[in-house]
């Protein structure tokens, strides 16, 4: 996983809120056995729609997305996060997430920060005014910059650190495996064994 | 110290614990299908890994099955997913239960009908909807590809404490509603993102008399209102319910096991960080008109101006989500006409959900320019159907009686909606092309499923008897 410190990119302002993973990317889409080139499944259905946001030139090249509440709820596919990633986002920024949606993303290196709605729609404000406007996401110091002003994120410590490191969450599990060998000794009698 | 039924079942499952780190938690059962596996496997290859555990481990197909024939999968890419999916298990050792297999079918399904789900378990799948077992007194979530590869390398899971709720249900649930109008209406009443960040408790006397099924239903969708895990005390129907199943303890493994049950309910006195009531008397048949599962409503109000809603953001969901639909606001929801009735799915396709359709349909017909899809959710609902003649209902009135998968549930297999379509789905999501792109999804229960089939447009049982008296 690439480490993420600080980013600074133009936004794509989408006013939506609920959007679920099968917007962003359909179920079709998940047939494949790779793990990258989902970019062509990314919100498929609404670029179909040229007046969809992200068919418009202005924000092309965009790398931060900025959506409404409840972002990534529904389906727990990784193939959102993938879709995004491959797409060329590294930040989404939305008041609330689905869970799954937000831990996948936290894995795969793609920031998914947590402003208020008030937030939020100052940059929508600001890209839509200006689609060059340069968005600072600062994960170190936990701030997203943006025309002249700033606002803070809270992200725990843990994966915060684990973010700015790129670290592999099974190397790091692993290294407890001592621990996990020990548990194991204890189950009970009584537990399903499939095999 | 008092406890939540989560809370004991977090506690024995704690392998590590450093202060500033989540915990690192045990899983007990692994469940696994073709769509969320396949880059997980490659993971491990590509770093030398084996799985951990085979024995708390298994896979089935089901979401690119198709669900007319046994034998063939026309779609070369659904087919190479199956292909790897069978090609991974033999390479890594894991069990698998391939189409065609008698105890093949939707994952959520396959795992509680062969006893492999069970009180104070923690259980995992690749998959939302795997809070269906919490039914069981079980902590179970659904998590991604990156996690399904590390339970497989570690059979362990690094998880933050969520916070707790209670939802307590009171009062008992009218005749003619069921468990899938409980949660349709709890979902509505606290939005999409109202359980989020808490391991929920349903709990209360309407929970209480839920069978099995109905509370499967129930925690099935604790994930449209954004809880991490829907939990249900178990008791005497959940011990009654799992005695005899093929990895239900034996013996004086039973015994033992059930003991431990009866310790796992929450404590009196213990403290959760947030409650919810829900009065069940006051409940009706419930259906959505949105395209999320939060935007519903009950069966006898009519198609909502988007305008009414408190905020910007609500109003502006309930705009789109109205002109996506192709409503208008104001009429009846009894109005609205279906193409298409769907009866399946992790939610609804067991057979008491199957048992609930077929008693509407009987002696009765599918309307004309209707079409009706029953699926049962397992190769064995299926067997166990047919035992029951639920067949020939089915049949008889003219719905499609098919074979075991997630079926319409998704729109990743051949059954799908054909842009513009409308249907009464007994499924959990009525997402914008959920069920195939351009479809227009109504979430339902199995009871008004079938009376919609009957009538062409949305309906409750209750809606044949009054024609049938006039």
């Amino acid at each position: 996983m690439e480490k993420f410190t600080v980013h600074t990119g133009t936004a794509v302002p989408l006013r939506r809120s609920n959007v679920d993973t099968d917007q962003i990317i359909p179920a079709v889409y998940l047939k494949r056995v790779t793990r990258t080139g989902f970019e062509d499944g990314l919100f498929s259905a609404w670029r179909e729609d040229p007046s969809f946001v992200l068919n418009n030139p202005a924000y092309a090249g965009a790398s931060v997305l900025v959506a409404g509440p409840e972002f990534g709820t529904g389906s727990s596919r990784e193939h959102a996060v993938w879709a995004l990633n491959d797409y060329g986002y590294r930040v989404v920024i939305s008041p609330r997430y689905g869970d799954i949606f937000r831990g996948n993303s936290l894995k795969q290196g793609l920031l998914t920060v947590e402003l208020p709605q008030a937030a939020v729609e100052a940059l929508w404000d600001l890209v839509e005014a200006d689609p060059a406007t340069p968005i600072e996401v600062d994960l170190v110091a936990r701030e997203v910059r943006a025309g002249g002003q700033s606002w803070a994120f809270s992200l725990d410590d843990f994966l915060r650190w684990r973010l700015m490191e790129g670290l592999d969450d099974i190397g790091l599990t692993l290294r407890h495996e001592e621990a996990i060998t020990a548990f194991e000794a204890h189950r009970p009698a009584f537990g399903v064994l499939v095999g | 110290m008092s406890r939540t039924l989560a809370q004991k079942v977090w506690d024995a499952h704690v392998v590590r614990r450093a202060d500033g780190e989540p915990d690192l938690l045990y899983i007990d059962l692994h469940l696994l299908h073709e769509v969320t596996s396949p880059q997980a496997f490659d993971g491990l290859r590509l770093a030398g890994r084996k799985v951990r555990r085979t024995d708390l481990t298994i896979a089935t197909e089901d979401h690119n099955t198709p669900t007319d024939n046994l034998l063939t999968i026309a779609d070369p890419v659904s087919r190479t997913q199956i292909e790897t999916l069978r090609a991974n298990c033999a390479e890594f050792g894991v069990k698998l239960h391939p189409l065609g297999d008698p105890q093949q079918g939707v994952v959520h399904v396959m795992g509680p009908q062969q006893g492999l789900t069970q009180p104070g378990m923690t259980i995992v799948c690749g998959d939302s909807h795997t809070s269906t077992h919490g039914a069981f007194g079980a902590l179970a979530f659904g998590i991604g590809t990156s996690e399904v590869e590390h339970v497989l390398a570690t059979q362990t899971l690094p998880q933050a404490l969520p916070k707790q709720m209670a939802v307590t249900v009171t009062g008992e649930l009218p005749p003619g509603v069921s468990a899938k109008d409980l949660i349709l209406a709890l979902i509505t009443q606290e939005g999409t993102g109202g359980g989020r960040g808490y391991v929920v408790e349903y709990r209360g006397p309407a929970i209480e008399k839920l069978s099995m099924e109905g509370r499967m239903t129930v925690s099935n969708m604790s994930i449209e209102w954004g809880a991490k895990a829907g939990l249900i005390a178990p008791d005497e129907t959940t011990f009654a319910w799992l005695k005899g199943r093929n990895f239900a303890p034996k013996g004086q493994d039973w015994d033992d096991a059930v003991e431990y049950w009866r310790s796992l309910p929450t404590d009196e006195g213990a403290t959760f960080d947030k409650e919810v009531f829900l009065d069940a008397s006051t409940l009706t048949p419930f259906v959505t008109w949105g395209t999320n599962p939060g935007q519903g409503a009950s069966l006898d109000s009519l198609i909502p101006d988007p305008e009414s809603f408190g905020t910007d953001s609500e109003r502006a969901a309930a705009r789109r989500a109205v002109e996506y639909m192709g409503l208008t606001p104001g009429t009846p929801l009894r109005d609205l006409s279906v193409d298409v009735v769907f009866v399946g799915s992790c939610t609804n396709g067991r057979l008491e959900d199957l048992r609930t359709a077929a008693d509407v349909l009987r002696g009765r017909k599918v309307a004309d320019g209707v079409r009706m899809l029953v699926v049962p959710g397992s190769a064995a609902v299926r067997a166990q159907a047919e035992e029951e003649g639920l067949h020939e209902v089915f049949t008889e009135a003219g719905a499609e009686w098919r074979f075991a998968g997630c079926s319409m549930c998704l729109g990743m297999n051949p059954d799908t909606l054909a842009p513009g379509q409308r249907s009464a789905s007994t499924s959990n999501r009525n997402f914008e092309g959920r069920q195939g792109k351009g479809g227009r999804t109504h979430l339902v229960s199995p009871a008004v499923a079938a009376a919609t089939a009957v009538t062409g447009h949305l309906s409750a049982p209750a809606d044949l008897d009054a024609v049938g008296a006039r």
